[in-house]
Parts: C-alpha cells; structure tokens; sequence
C-alpha cells in the first residue's frame, strides 16, 4: 500500500509539474489601442523640427474614393478580413497601440542587442565598429548610452516631423477613411476621425525605417518585417487602403532624409576621437594639478566616445552649452571634500541595505540593456499609453523628450571629458561594484543627468505625475551611488544639469503650438 | 548498542557545488544507498571551486576583468529513515563568491534550500550481485532574497526546483556501480529590473527558465570503511540562449556541464558513526558556464534514534557509541 502511495505522490507532482505554466505577459503587449481623447487635427500647424515647413515635401493628390482603383483597394481589406487568424489579430492589436510607440519600443529593443563592448584584441588595443561592415565582428554599433540617446533622439525628431506633414496633408486632400467609403469594412481598432490620406501610422513608419537603418544597418531584414507587418496590420484593422500608406511611407521616407543628412554631420562620427586627443585630455587634466581618470578595465580600454561632447545639440548651441549648461568644476581630487566623498562611496557599499542594493540593479541600464535614455522611453510609453494621446501627441512628446535625452547625454559627455574625473575604485582600490564600472570619466552622473532631464520633461507633459517622474530621477541617480560607481557630487550636479536641459525642451514646448 | 557493521552504507555525503549556476547536489540524493530505519544522519562540507576560463556560448574564453571566479561555500546536510526504504533528505548551502580581478563586488549567502524524498523501489539478487532501483523526488527554493541577476557572481538562479531521478545501483562484492538519470522543472524567475534582453526584449520581471535534465554514472569501490568513486556527470538545460559575443550570462542561459570526479568516503574505526568524506571534480566540457574546478571535504556523523535504542534519544555522544 505505501508503495502505491508513494507511486502515486510521483505521479501527482509529475501531473503538478506539467499543468504549471510558465506563461508570462508582458507590460507592452496591453497598451490599448489609440483612440485620442483630443484627435489633434490641427497638428499639421505644430512647429516642425527640421523641416522649414509641414508640406517642404510634396504628397501626391490622392484617387477618388469613388475610382475603380479604390475599390481595388477596399477589395485588398476585405480579402484580408475575409479569415482571420489569430496571428492576424495579434498583429492588428500589437500596432494598435500607436506608431510611435512601436517603433520606439523596435528602436529599444536594437538598442540592447548592441548594447555591447567590443573584446580587446589580442594586442590589448581594441577594435572600433564600423558602420561600413556592420556584421563584421565588432557588430556595428556599439549602442553605448551616448549612442543609444542620439539614436532614440533622431527617432523621435523624424517621426514628429514626419507626423505633423501627414497631418497637414490629411486636412488639404481631407479623403476619408476606408471604413467610412464602404459600410462592409470591418474596423478592428477604433475608428480615427481624421481622414486617411496619407496615413500617419505609414509616415511616421517611413520616417522610423530609415533612420533604424541609419543607426543599425545590420538589422535591416528585421526592420523591413517589422515595417511588412505595420501595414498589414492597417489594411487587416479596415484602417487604411494601400494608397494611405503608400503615400505616408515614402512622405515619411523624404522628411527622414533630412534627419539623416544632418547625423552624418553632426559630428558624432569623429566622437570616437584620437589617441592624440586622448593623451591632451588626460594631460590637460594633469596640467590642472588633478589627477586624471584612468580607464580601470584590463587591457585599459579607451574611454566611451570622448568627443560625444561635441555632438550637435538641438535644443541649443555650442555657445550656451559651455556658458550656460556645462557645469562648474568638481571637487578637486586633492580637496578634504574629494576625500569626504570618496570615502562615502565606500562606507554606503560596505552598508549597503538589500533596498540599496535592489534599487542599484533596478536603474543600472547595463551591458545588453536598452541603456537610461531606454529606459527613460519605456517609462515614458507606460504613461502615455495611459493618456489616450493621439498619434501627433505621442510624436511631439516623445520628441520633445529624446531631443532632451540626448542633449543632456551631450552635455554630460562634454563635462566628463572636460573634467575628466577619476571614479571611486580608481582612488580607493577597496571600492567594488555589483553593477559593472561605466568606461568613462565620473563627474557628472550620465544616469543623473539623463534622469534629470528626462523627469522635467515628463513632468512637463504629464502634471499630475511630475512628483513620481522626480522621485524616479532622484532614485535612478542615487543608485550609482549605491553601485559604487559615482561620487554624491556626480549624481547632485548631474540631476541638476539634467533639470538645466530638460528645461529647454520644455520651452520648445511652450513655443511649438500644441498647447 | 549497535555495531560499527550496522553503518555499512549508510550514507555518502559531499557537497558538489560546480557552479553557483548549477543546483548542489548532496550526493546521497544521487547515489545508491538508503538510510536505515529511525537512523538521522548530519553533517557539514567546506569547498570551493574556481574557473578561469569560461564558455561564452560555444567559445572557450578568459576574461581579465573578472580574472579567476570562485565559489567558496558551506553545506548543512542531513537524511532521515523513515524507514528502510523510504528516506527524506535536506540540504542547505551558504555560498560566498569573489572574482581575483576587476571592479566586480562578490556575492554572498545562504542559497537554496533542497528537500528530497527517496524511495527504494526494487532490490533483487541478480547473478552475483544486488541490484536496487531507486527514485527520488526533490523541491528546493531560495531561502533568501539573494540577487540572481549578477552572473557570473550570483550565488544562485533563484528558480524553484522540482527534481524527478530515477536510479540504478549494481553491487558485486565491493565493485559498484549506480546509473542516474534526472528531470529538473525550474519555476520563473523574478528579477530586480522590469525589463532585460535574451534573443529579444521583454518587458516583465518574470523570466521562463528552461527546464534541466542530469545525468549521473557513477562506479569504484564500496566497503564498510571505505568508498572510493569515480563519477562522471552531465547537467543540461532543455533550452536557453547563448551568452553573444562579451555579454553577460543570464539566468536563462542554455548551459550544459559536462563533469567527472573522485568520491571518497572513510568510516572512522575510532568513533562509530563518524565518517569523513572529501571530493574533487572538475568541468571537462560545457556551454554557458565555468570551467570550474572544486574540492570539498566534510564530516558525518549517525545518530541512532531507532526502538532498540533503550535511553531516549538524545544526541548520542561519541563515547556513547563506543
């Protein structure tokens, strides 16, 4: 009988084992689908970014509704409609939570596969991704912080311009909406009241596929299925004909043009530097009478993009970055305080509460992550898939946020090589972290300042949830300390110049006409 | 009072901690011997084990940031005859890694918490020998709230663990051998970060573990003073994704080990009931994980708790069993 009883637990906990599911859903597939509060219809008069106006780019007049070509095109919908798979349905729900989400969710989700550094060569140098051979190891990009906020910047920029274009040409041509022309087409996302033509989702989706390519020419083929399955999700939804997106997608293709001409000059590509610049770095820091930041990995690896610095703004110049944003020179690290400091790096990780320690995980934004400016958009994209925002509204916040991201990644940058302060365990060899060492000077905190401007945007375009977007700011910056990583001074100055930056975008908001 | 004899086989003992990655193993939860009735047997082990080199998918790697990686660690064991033929068993490791180069801070703590139940099922005089089949079904979770997304300093993975063995022992006079072959469901596991990447993005703390399959040969020699044994193993994760190129592992990795190790055993004449036992084991083959190599060695001890035991039964003192 016992024999029986055991078999029979065994066979019970083998039953458990098989019925347990593992199943996981994920935040980012319950976004609703858009269904504005406010349609926007006046987004084609916004203030654009780069283009000198919202029709620069010319869009073909569109065929009649009535024209046997339409219903050429009603007839593609409804052979779509006619069956479909679940698979389908996915896919219409998946793109329903808007184009500008999706695509930078895509962007994100590039951004961590190239999320790492290169391995030394065997002669201890290390090799530099070239965007020429960008599936030649090492893969091109390395999508650093620095690089990961340009990308998402000039994602967010080219899909905002390209978003009030197809606004302003939905009013001038004023076609209608599939869904209306022929009662027999199914809506399987909320119906949009602005007319169809060209298609805001087509757009922004011509717009996004090309600056992708601009930033991770490796990953083509996945960029172009996800484009595939973007339109075959608004023809299944009823939402659009072909022509819709048709004429979206290459408007968006022209105005992406734009954005890619000016990140082929905007200096980033020399951001690499030299080892001559280097060395002068290093040198003139030296000359200061400070000691210089020295690069603690083995082989000693080159600093992160030194010259990101010097990158093109876009909410302000040069001039005011220097006078204005940079901010003032960090404790010297042979004043009492530059101690003080180094030793309460030490002191809060050999204390460190399992909070602490959590809190240092939950923000660390590593090797393999979609990096601060990442996480910054996912936090952004929770909220405004909230808001019952229209696509224009997703397309100038998001934008309004990532030119701020990456200006603030810029002056960040500029002050680390200016300065070019020693981290924690370079002063005090006890000092060792739980979430790796950014390969960078310290002062000031790239977290910090990201978070800091990043929370006064947020807080700009959300009120009510300003309190919480400042107190993340604040616990992302604090969690470099908590990592070991960052002196107070770093992560203070850091919030504070994020704060500085976040600022302008805020009054580019002000300024762009979609208060 | 019982004779030294009644301790023949009583019990093996011996952490074998390849890696924080890979789940302790006791060895009595994977040999082939069973704790007599009202018998409680409990000991302790030290080891440690430390890799150098590394896979980072398929390709065999150093890394001077991390330079050697090691586990040091402590186990608490014991096993328990309910009766001849069904025994419980627990275990609980403390584990403290370091890495000798680099900026990255070791991890320590108590880890996973295993709970086995074994069940001799068949025993049958066969040609010269004595064959037994066996199996074993174990539980183990996390008994503290240690962090499983520091590979490769993590103390653990943190998943639960339901293992399922099914296991054959052939004695013939002292020579043995015990064949083993186990099924490891892993539970989700929950991250301190909301999102993290595999071969995609997810947006959740939860991560899908793949599930594990193991398997144990193991054969030398058995007497009532010594055991002497050699051991080969393979841990393999049903699933997973490799670590791309200078990335860091994570806990859904596909990793496989393939070990082969020493087991000794000696069965003190001085104290009745004493056994001391030390091991050696080192990684030959593997995907994922450390070249690792370890030693342990531990101290055993049996007390006797069964009816014809006439005092109570306190803890029996080495005099005691003389």
């Amino acid at each position: 009988m016992k024999k029986i009883g055991i078999l029979i637990i065994i066979l019970g906990s083998l039953a458990v084992l098989s019925a347990c599911s593992k199943d996981i859903t994920e935040d980012n597939t319950v976004y609703p689908a858009i269904s504005p509060i406010r349609p926007d219809a006046n987004a084609g008069t916004w203030k654009p970014i780069l283009l000198t106006a919202a029709n620069e780019f010319g869009c073909p007049t569109p065929i009649a509704t009535t024209s046997p070509d339409y219903v050429v095109q009603l007839n593609e919908i409804k052979s779509f409609q006619a069956e479909l798979s679940n698979e389908e349905k996915a896919l219409v729900n998946y793109w329903g939570a808007g184009a500008v989400c999706r695509w930078n969710e895509i962007m994100r989700n590039l951004v961590a596969k190239h999320n790492l550094p290169p391995v030394n060569n065997a002669d201890g140098s290390y090799p530099i991704p070239s965007a020429n051979n960008p599936l030649a190891y090492p893969t091109f990009p390395f999508s650093n912080p620095p690089y990961a906020a340009r990308a998402y910047a000039y994602l967010s920029a080219a899909q905002y311009d390209a978003c009030i274009a197809a606004y302003f040409y939905k009013q001038q041509f004023n076609r209608v909406a599939p869904f209306t022309v022929d009662a027999n087409i199914q809506t399987l996302l909320p119906k949009s009241t602005l007319p169809s033509y060209p298609s805001e989702d087509a757009t922004i989706l011509g717009a996004s596929v090309e600056i992708l390519k601009l930033m991770f020419p490796g990953d083509q083929d996945y960029i172009n299925q996800k484009a595939e399955e973007h339109k075959r999700a608004r023809l299944i939804a009823g939402a659009n004909v072909r022509s819709d997106l048709d004429a979206g997608e290459a408007l968006g293709k022209q105005i992406a043009a734009k954005f890619v001409a000016r990140a082929r000059n905007d200096r980033a590509g020399a951001a690499v530097g030299t080892p001559a610049i280097w060395s002068q770095m290093e040198q003139d820091a030296i000359g200061r009478g400070e000691t210089p930041w020295i690069s603690q990995e083995t082989p000693k690896r080159p600093g992160m993009l030194p010259l990101f610095g010097r990158v093109r703004t876009w909410l302000f110049d040069s001039a005011v970055l220097v006078n204005v944003v940079r901010p003032a020179a960090p404790p010297s690290t042979n004043s009492p305080q530059f101690k003080a400091e180094t030793e309460e790096v030490y002191n809060v990780k050999k204390n460190l509460t399992a909070k602490e320690k959590s809190i240092a995980i939950f923000w660390s934004d590593g090797v393999g992550t979609y990096t601060p400016p990442g996480h910054w958009n996912y936090i952004a994209a929770t909220e405004f898939a909230q808001l019952g925002f229209s696509e224009a509204r997703w397309a100038r916040n998001m934008a309004l946020l990532n030119m701020s991201i990456m200006d603030a990644g810029i002056a960040c940058w500029d002050a680390k090589y200016f300065y070019y302060n020693p981290r924690p365990m370079q002063m005090d060899p006890r000092i060792k972290t739980d979430i790796g060492l950014p390969n960078f000077p310290s002062y000031i905190s790239g977290h910090s300042t990201f978070s800091g401007a990043a929370a006064t945007v947020l807080g700009y375009i959300v009120p009510s949830r300003a309190q919480q977007f400042n107190a993340w700011a604040t616990e992302a910056s604090m969690s470099r300390m908590y990592g070991a990583i960052h002196y107070r001074s770093d992560c203070e100055v850091g919030i504070v110049t994020g704060n500085k930056v976040g600022n302008f975008a805020v009054n580019r908001g002000h300024t762009d006409g979609a208060e | 009072m019982y004779s030294k004899q009644s301790f023949k086989w009583k019990a093996v003992w011996c952490c074998w901690l390849l890696l924080a990655t890979i789940p302790a193993t006791a060895q009595t939860d994977i040999d082939g011997l069973m704790m007599d009735k009202n018998f409680f047997c409990v000991g302790a082990t030290a080891g440690k084990s430390s890799w150098k080199n590394y896979w980072e998918g398929t390709l065999k790697r150093d890394n001077p940031n991390l330079g050697t990686v090691s586990n040091t660690n402590a186990m608490l064991m014991g096993v328990y005859g309910i009766t001849d033929k069904l025994n419980v068993l627990f275990g609980l490791p403390y584990i403290k890694t370091k890495a000798s180069a680099g900026n990255m801070a070791g991890q320590k703590g108590l880890q996973d918490l295993s709970l086995f139940v074994k069940w001799q099922a068949y025993e049958k005089h066969l040609g010269n020998g004595h064959l037994k089949a066996i199996a074993t079904a174990g539980y183990s979770l996390p008994t503290s709230n240690y962090a499983p997304d520091m590979l490769p300093l993590s103390i653990g993975l943190s998943s639960q663990n339901l293992t399922l063995r099914l296991l054959a022992d052939y004695q013939w006079n002292n020579w043995f051998a015990t064949a083993s072959a186990s099924y490891v469901y892993r539970s989700n596991v929950t991250l301190n970060r909301n999102t993290y990447y595999t071969t995609e993005m997810h947006y959740s703390n939860k991560v899908e573990m793949p599930n594990a399959s193991q398997f144990n040969i193991r054969a030398g020699y058995r007497s009532s003073t010594w055991i002497i044994e050699a051991i080969a193993d393979r841990w393999n994760t049903l699933g997973g994704f490799d670590i791309t190129r200078n990335n860091m592992p994570f806990v859904s990795n596909n990793m496989e080990a393939t070990s082969v190790g020493l087991h000794v055993k000696y069965d003190t004449d001085f104290v009745n009931g004493l056994s001391f036992v030390a091991d050696a084991n080192t990684v030959v083959a593997g995907r994922n994980v450390g070249q690792s190599t370890g030693f342990s060695g531990g101290i055993f001890y049996i007390f006797d708790f069964s009816k014809k035991k006439p005092a109570a039964p306190a803890v029996a003192s080495p005099s005691q069993n003389k």
